[in-house]
């Protein structure tokens, strides 16, 4: 049976949230096997496990959003039956969801009262709604204009918007599911100073993350699910990364990557005063001034939304180039004049883009089809006009076990195997074409902690074997733990750079919110 | 004719054309604001029309031919809603459904009822909406200036152009100053957010396109029994998709989409009145190019020159919990 804590400890104190027996299918999946779980009144209880172990399914069951197939939710000690949002916060359960479900037209204030509006005529209940977001704002510091439009408000604000709808609604128990995936360092550390609040106010809050620095620095006590199971509950005073990783993925992993010092040889990649705008005319690259040498990997981090994504489309031929050259070996490559992804990849660019199914892959295809894209005209694929299936089932299963994509079944739909398989196939595809360039987005977003670790040892391969790698991801410890050298883009701009020896995450987190690099190593150094 | 009295009969003529593209453009707002296409304005509009003219023919009261074209019109919503919102169909393709349907079933029944090549029977004067006389008009007509705007202008339409020209600051109240408003535009934009404020997305959606099955209902029984007294068949000539194009270009709102539905009635009504003018230096105006030009401004504006229309974010979309 599995340990616990707490509430049986001591006996006296109600825990805020009981599950037992919880249970869920999705078809085929076993999201959530048989799980218990109990939450502290008036602490912060974090859940990890990598994706897909079944913590966002498990909550939003939590929230009424699913329905268990199996098993009982009580609240302060009742037994609730929760079948919908409404009854969730009828018990005072709030949750603040990974994406964010505001309404972006609507002002702050219209999206706190939707749904409890206080009459069928708006102007009755608003003003006293009015009242209430101003001693909750000062409650809790939120720092939030009421008649702000929600769509005009930084990513941070929005979702202290999502916390101010459940204060709103009288939410005791709070959920936050990957609350800092889309926050800089600082956002992130003023979540949690939120979040202290709460708990000194009474509240219980329940933090899902799969970043343990998140669960050591927040948490008071931790439950790790692995496979839609519930594997462990610590104290987190008790545990350690090492220990919690360890449970997450059932055996031992690498946390810091090990690997050698670079040797950057000649420049392959230069780009000089790239600018690149968006269908609408707005310039969402800036000036960008950078090289790539032979044997390094550049890291470009920023807070998701601020170009890189743009920077790499342009430099992977998807997007022209408004300003600017880019040269790779010396010849020029700018991307729009003639030189278009097809172009680039012949000359030995080559590029994983950040958005696997919107992007790298179709999922509708068999997984061969899936691994010639791009290079489906290579004459190794050919048999007169026609492809050569043969030969292209051969060459996937190669890339599949050079890879380690599991199932190694070339006749499988892409769609149907894990975010981590699809990446690794994509990254066979590129890699193995054996290019000058890599362009990389988001290597292991989506992807669960295993197949990161071989993904990045791919990588730097890659770079000990002598090839320019760019890296584009917005997780610093991705950046961190990869790169020779960091840039930072903030609203376009490449505002600075870093070496890798020299980064931490508060340095880099300044950066990306847009400090100067120079005071952000000052404002470091006095730290 | 002395111009004075040319523009207030254009203007005159401009408000009884612009009614029932009024109403189907408020119907449509209603639809689309949360979230549900309604390409079928131009056939629940037909329907509409054909229901309100037969009954209105065997009752000989236009109010039950009204109240018919509603239950019809509202009858069309939750079919099509049933597809798109129920059944998370495409939008479009139901839409265009029910109006090849309505096209083909208003003149089938129309033959089968009445066997005028489907046609309704003409309505009696007691069978239609009459013009609504102002207390003094007549007393006012001779007044200068003031006189024809009072006597010609305002007064002397039908009920249903009132009702049209009341329902768009209704429409305005209802959709930005009441709670129903707020989860409407709310459903449209992000039905997330109204599902985990504990409100039901399909039911919302259906309320919705209920709504827009009385306006459009309300049009299609004008066209027959109000402006016209009977049902002639495809009588709507692409009006629900003018209504639509309205909408749209008054950016989903209503004040702007009364707007779009005033200058395209204004168009109609200057392409029948320009009907054989000779005008000094351009000759005879080719009646069908004034007629095109709804059509032509709607393509040019939309192009750029009003902005972009920016469509509420969730149209289209039928709500699928994401997993």
């Amino acid at each position: 049976m599995h340990q616990m804590h707490g509430a049986g400890e001591t006996g006296a104190v109600q825990p805020a949230i009981e599950l037992r027996g919880i249970d869920k299918r999705f078809g085929a999946v076993h999201a959530n096997k048989e799980i218990d779980l109990k939450v502290d009144k008036g602490t912060i209880h974090g859940i990890v496990g990598e994706n897909g172990a079944g913590k966002s399914t498990l909550m939003s069951i939590l929230y009424g959003f699913y329905q268990a197939d199996a098993g009982t939710i009580h609240v302060d000690g009742k037994l609730c039956e929760i079948n919908g949002s409404e009854d969730a916060i009828a018990v005072g359960i709030g949750m603040v969801h990974q994406h964010f479900m505001l309404v972006e037209t609507f002002s702050v204030l219209e999206n706190v009262i939707l749904g409890v509006e206080g009459g069928a005529v708006l102007r009755d209940g608003v003003e006293k709604a009015r009242e209430e977001l101003k001693r909750l704002e000062r409650e809790y510091s939120l720092n939030i204009d009421p008649d702000a439009k929600v769509g005009d408000l930084s990513v941070g604000l929005q979702q202290r918007v999502e916390i101010l709808k459940a204060l709103y609604r009288g939410a005791e128990i709070l959920i936050l599911d990957e609350p800092t995936g889309v926050l800089t360092p600082q956002e992130a550390d003023h979540l949690f100073r939120i979040l202290d609040t709460l708990k000194e106010q009474g509240k219980t809050v329940v933090l899902i993350t799969h970043k343990l620095r998140e669960i050591m620095a927040a948490t008071d006590n931790v439950s790790v699910m692995r496979q839609g199971e519930m594997v462990a509950h610590r104290k987190t005073a008790e545990t350690s990364p090492e220990e919690l990783s360890e449970l997450m993925v059932g055996r031992k992993v690498l946390l810091r990557l090990e690997k050698g010092e670079a040797n950057p040889a000649d420049t392959v990649l230069n780009v000089d005063n790239l600018c690149v705008d968006n269908a609408q005319g707005v310039r969402k690259v800036k000036n960008a001034t950078f090289n790539v040498r032979a044997g390094e990997i550049v890291g470009i981090a920023g807070v998701s939304g601020n170009g890189q994504s743009e920077l790499l489309e342009a430099l992977g031929g998807i997007r022209s180039a408004s300003e600017g050259m880019v040269e790779l070996n010396g010849q020029d490559i700018t991307p729009g004049k003639g030189v278009d992804a097809a172009e680039l990849r012949r000359r030995g660019v080559a590029h994983v883009p950040e958005d696997r199914h919107r992007m790298a892959m179709v999922t509708a295809f068999s997984a061969k089809e899936a691994a010639i894209l791009g290079y489906e005209d290579d004459p190794a694929y050919q048999k007169g006009v026609l492809l050569d299936w043969h030969a292209i089932s051969e060459a996937t299963a190669n890339m599949m076990s050079e890879f380690d994509v599991r199932p190694n079944n070339p006749d499988l739909k892409a769609a149907n195997f894990s975010g981590g398989n699809q990446q690794k196939l994509v990254l066979a595809r590129e890699i193995m074409r054996d290019p000058e360039l890599l362009l990389v987005g988001q290597p292991t977003r989506g992807v669960d902690i295993g197949a990161i670790e071989f993904i990045h040892k791919r990588i730097v391969a890659m770079r000990d074997a002598g090839k320019a790698v760019l890296l584009v991801s917005v997780e610093l410890d991705e950046i961190m733990s990869l790169a020779d050298r960091i840039l930072v883009m903030c609203d376009g701009a490449i505002i600075g750079e870093v070496a890798a020896s020299e980064a931490n995450e508060r340095v880099l987190g300044l950066m990306m919110a847009g400090v100067d690099p120079n005071e952000a190593k000052a404002a470091e150094g006095q730290a | 004719m002395d111009t004075y009295q040319l523009i207030i009969l254009l203007l005159d003529a401009t408000l009884r054309t612009s009614t029932p593209l009024i109403l189907a453009a408020l119907a449509g707002m209603f639809s689309e604001r949360s979230g549900t296409i309604n390409l079928a304005l131009e056939g629940m509009m037909l329907g509409g029309a054909f229901s309100a003219a037969a009954v209105a023919f065997y009752v000989g009261s236009p109010w039950v031919g009204l109240l018919a074209a509603i239950a019809t019109t509202i009858g069309l919503s939750l079919l099509h809603g049933f597809a798109c919102i129920t059944h998370k169909g495409n939008q479009v393709v139901s839409g265009m459904a029910i109006n090849i349907l309505m096209s083909g079933l208003t003149a089938l029944v129309g033959i089968a009822l009445f066997a005028q090549g489907g046609k309704t029977p003409a309505l009696d004067k007691a069978s239609r909406f009459q013009p609504i006389t102002f207390p003094g008009a007549e007393a006012f007509r001779d007044v200068p200036v003031l006189g024809p705007i009072y006597s010609e202008l305002l007064s002397g339409h039908n009920i249903l152009v009132y009702v049209a020209f009341i329902a768009v600051p209704a429409a305005w109240w209802v959709m930005y100053r009441t709670r129903f408003g707020l989860r409407l535009r709310a459903v449209g934009e992000n039905p997330g957010a109204v599902d985990t404020a504990g409100i039901g997305v399909v039911a919302m959606r259906y309320r919705a396109v209920i709504c827009s099955g009385v306006l459009v209902g309300m049009s299609g029984a004008y066209l027959s029994t109000a402006q016209g007294a009977s049902f002639l068949q495809d009588m709507t000539a692409g009006k629900g998709y003018i209504a639509l194009a309205a909408m749209v270009f008054g950016k989903w709102r209503p004040f702007p989409a009364l707007a779009a539905c005033l200058l395209f009635g204004f168009l109609d009504a200057a392409a029948t009145r320009l009907q054989g003018v000779v005008l000094p230096g351009i000759g005879e105006v080719p009646v069908q190019l004034v007629q095109a030009l709804p059509y032509v401004l709607t393509v040019i504006l939309l192009a750029g020159f009003i902005g972009r229309a920016i469509p509420p974010k969730a149209l289209g979309r039928a709500y699928v919990k994401e997993r």
